[in-house]
């Protein structure tokens, strides 16, 4: 297993648009867990509430045409890329301006112009697509990297292992971020995998570079992600990233949790990746008021935009189906 | 006109579409060195080499997978599953993930990928490696499905698959690959639902996919001796299906034969059945007829298979008991 050094090399400036990004998913998750609670979203909702700073140090380390997929918990991977919160909010209220025009919903959010090839409701199904989408790159000798976001649940699925041993072995422009938080929705680590407390084992079997990551300080993600994806797109191969974070809410909106001791929850909000770069930053209280008074403005602003956004009409349910 | 076999003309498709297009590769399981366990893919290696030949391993979720990740980059891919039985394999691939991206983006992807496979019964392979699952597929908003019969379709069909910006499941049949038939000197596009009609009848349509329309054919013969002129209809694509050519022959003949070599019930022959029985209710002067498999999984000893199989004399029966013979 490969080791990364911390380099400090982000100025504060750079660190300081990395905690906006965190809290402008932190209060857009929030913001979208109150109004599902309030019954005005449809479907249903998975928050990342805790990993943010996964999603805002990998996108943030992507180059501009680089390509990903991602999960069911989708929101922060989509925001911290660049998506508009307004178009993310729309969708999250089946509108036309939505990033899927209103025919994904949270769970299938999308930006082809931003390279979000798609979050995917089914488990692990979205890391043949960037074993394949990093096969082009490599056919076609481009520059790009694909990324697959996924949790530690999908380690367990075929796609995964039928994926990474692909990718490994025709070293396809690829990095798989595996978001560690130790829970395949109600089920612990221990209970689904031998190797939970060492994720990062997984893709040795495959012989793939495996890097151990804590996922709640977004500068060491930062310089993993930024190492990793040189490595893919110089074509050396693909990386497997463990990224340890912690899921801080519950599985959906609504979740009981009844299976997660007071401790284990604890844990988690004392890993809070907010409280760390405000700590790292040493941010007075007054300077990161006025950073969640603006993510806050955002959101808020977010809602307003979506909740008068414009219904599909019912007809265009068969519209999209071919192209 | 010259003549070439089933397998040459899938060979002809694939190889002309890599030579016209750098985006178009093949992959699957023994494709490379060995051509295919079908030897269908013979000789494209040599000439293609092996970044546009791909061998993979044994992972029919990542065969498709990946080919639905290089497609979304705008390549064409076009992933061969060895057998249609290993499919399962990969539907979810093809039903959550080829069919729906498109959709769920809201119009924003396509996914020109084609997932060529083959299958089919009469060489006493067992249960696992012979079943014709292509109604499976049928019933998935978001995908293309091919079945073609003879050289000359499976050679235009596979083209305009492959330049297709849908997801297109293309069915071959193990039976069909030596089969000659004449093709058009030069490689014809056939457009994707258009019904053939292959021979013109005026009493009864045979309505036939796959290895089931040359079994039509031979039915068809045995039926002109006793009198009764039969039209045979190829629908060659499924999704699209020709509903027009299909329903406009029935009006004419006034009765209608389905007939597949997948299990009859539930099968693709139920569908046209339905669309017949609505669009042409008016016209019909006997119950429509369904020929398929018995409901079964295929047996291994050959005179089991056999029995659970659909034979020209099978389509002669049913031709007959719509003309009251």
């Amino acid at each position: 297993m490969a080791k990364v050094e911390k380099k400090h090399a982000l100025s504060e400036e750079t660190l300081r648009d990395f905690l906006r990004d965190m809290l402008l998913i932190r209060r857009f998750e929030e913001h979208v867990e109150e109004r599902f609670r309030a019954g005005e979203l449809p479907g249903f909702l998975h928050v990342a509430i805790g990993q943010e700073a996964v999603a805002v140090g990998v996108c943030q380390a992507m180059e501009e045409d680089d390509v990903f997929a991602s999960t069911h918990r989708a929101h922060g991977h989509t925001l911290a890329r660049g998506t508009p919160p307004n178009a993310v909010m729309a969708e999250l209220y089946g509108k036309v301006e939505g990033c899927s025009r209103g025919y994904g919903g949270s769970m299938h959010l999308y930006d082809i112009e931003r390279g979000n090839f798609g979050a995917n409701a089914v488990i692990g199904g979205g890391l043949p697509h960037v074993t394949g989408a990093g096969l082009a790159f490599k056919l076609r000798d481009e520059p790009r990297v694909a990324i697959a976001f996924f949790g530690d649940g999908a380690t367990n699925i075929g796609t995964f292992h039928e994926s990474l041993n692909l990718a490994q072995l025709w070293k396809t422009k690829t990095v798989f971020v595996c978001e560690n938080n130790h829970w395949a929705e109600s089920t612990p680590g221990w209970q689904h995998s031998p190797v939970w407390d060492d994720m990062s084992k997984r893709a040795l079997a495959f012989d793939m570079r495996s890097v151990k990551v804590d996922g709640q300080d977004v500068e060491a993600v930062y310089e993993a992600a930024r190492e990793a994806l040189e490595h893919a797109r110089t074509g050396e191969g693909p990386v497997f990233l463990d990224v340890e974070t912690y899921r801080m809410h519950g599985h959906f909106i609504g979740d009981p949790q009844v299976y997660r001791t007071k401790e284990d929850r604890e844990e988690a909000a004392a890993n809070d990746p907010i409280v760390r770069l405000r700590e790292r930053l040493a941010l007075g209280d007054d300077e990161f008021q006025a950073f969640d008074d603006h993510a806050n403005e955002v959101v808020e602003a977010a809602l307003e935009f979506a909740k008068n956004g414009t219904d599909p009409e019912p007809e265009d349910a068969l519209k999209n189906v071919y192209a | 006109m010259p003549e070439i076999t089933y397998r040459e003309a899938v060979r002809d498709a694939l190889g002309s579409a890599m030579r016209k297009d750098d985006d178009v590769f093949i992959m699957g399981e023994d494709i490379a060195e060995m051509g295919g366990s079908m030897a269908v893919t013979q000789g494209l290696l040599e000439e293609f080499g092996p970044e546009r030949v791909r061998n993979t391993p044994i992972s029919e979720m990542a065969i498709v997978g990946a080919g639905i990740g290089a497609a979304m980059q705008g390549m064409r891919p076009v992933v061969e599953i060895m057998y249609e039985d290993f499919l399962t394999l990969s539907l979810e691939q093809i039903v959550n993930q080829a069919a729906k991206h498109r959709y769920m983006s809201g119009g924003q992807l396509k996914v020109p990928l084609t997932v060529r496979t083959q299958g089919g019964a009469g060489w006493s392979p067992g249960a696992q490696h012979a079943q014709q699952l292509e109604a499976w597929l049928v019933h998935v908003p978001g995908l293309k499905v091919a079945y073609p019969s003879t050289p000359e379709d499976v050679r235009g069909l596979l083209w305009t698959s492959i330049y297709d910006d849908n997801p297109v499941v293309f069915f071959e049949h193990r039976l069909l690959y030596p089969v000659k038939g004449e093709v058009p000197e030069k490689l014809e596009p056939i457009p994707l639902g258009k019904a053939r009609t292959i021979r013109e009848g005026s009493d009864v349509t045979v309505i036939a996919i796959g290895p089931l329309v040359h079994r039509a054919l031979d039915a068809a013969k045995q039926a002109e001796e006793d009198g009764i002129s039969v039209e045979v209809i190829d629908p060659r694509t499924l999704q699209p299906l020709d509903e027009d050519a299909l329903v406009e022959s029935v009006k004419k003949t006034n009765r209608a034969v389905v007939a597949h070599e997948a299990v009859t019930r539930m099968g693709f022959g139920a569908e046209v059945a339905a669309i017949l029985q609505y669009k042409a209710f008016d016209y019909l002067d006997a119950p429509i007829e369904r020929v398929g498999a018995k409901f079964a999984p295929l047996a291994f000893a050959p005179v089991m298979e056999q029995f659970i199989i659909p034979h020209a004399e099978d389509v002669l029966a049913a031709i007959k008991r719509t003309v009251g013979k």
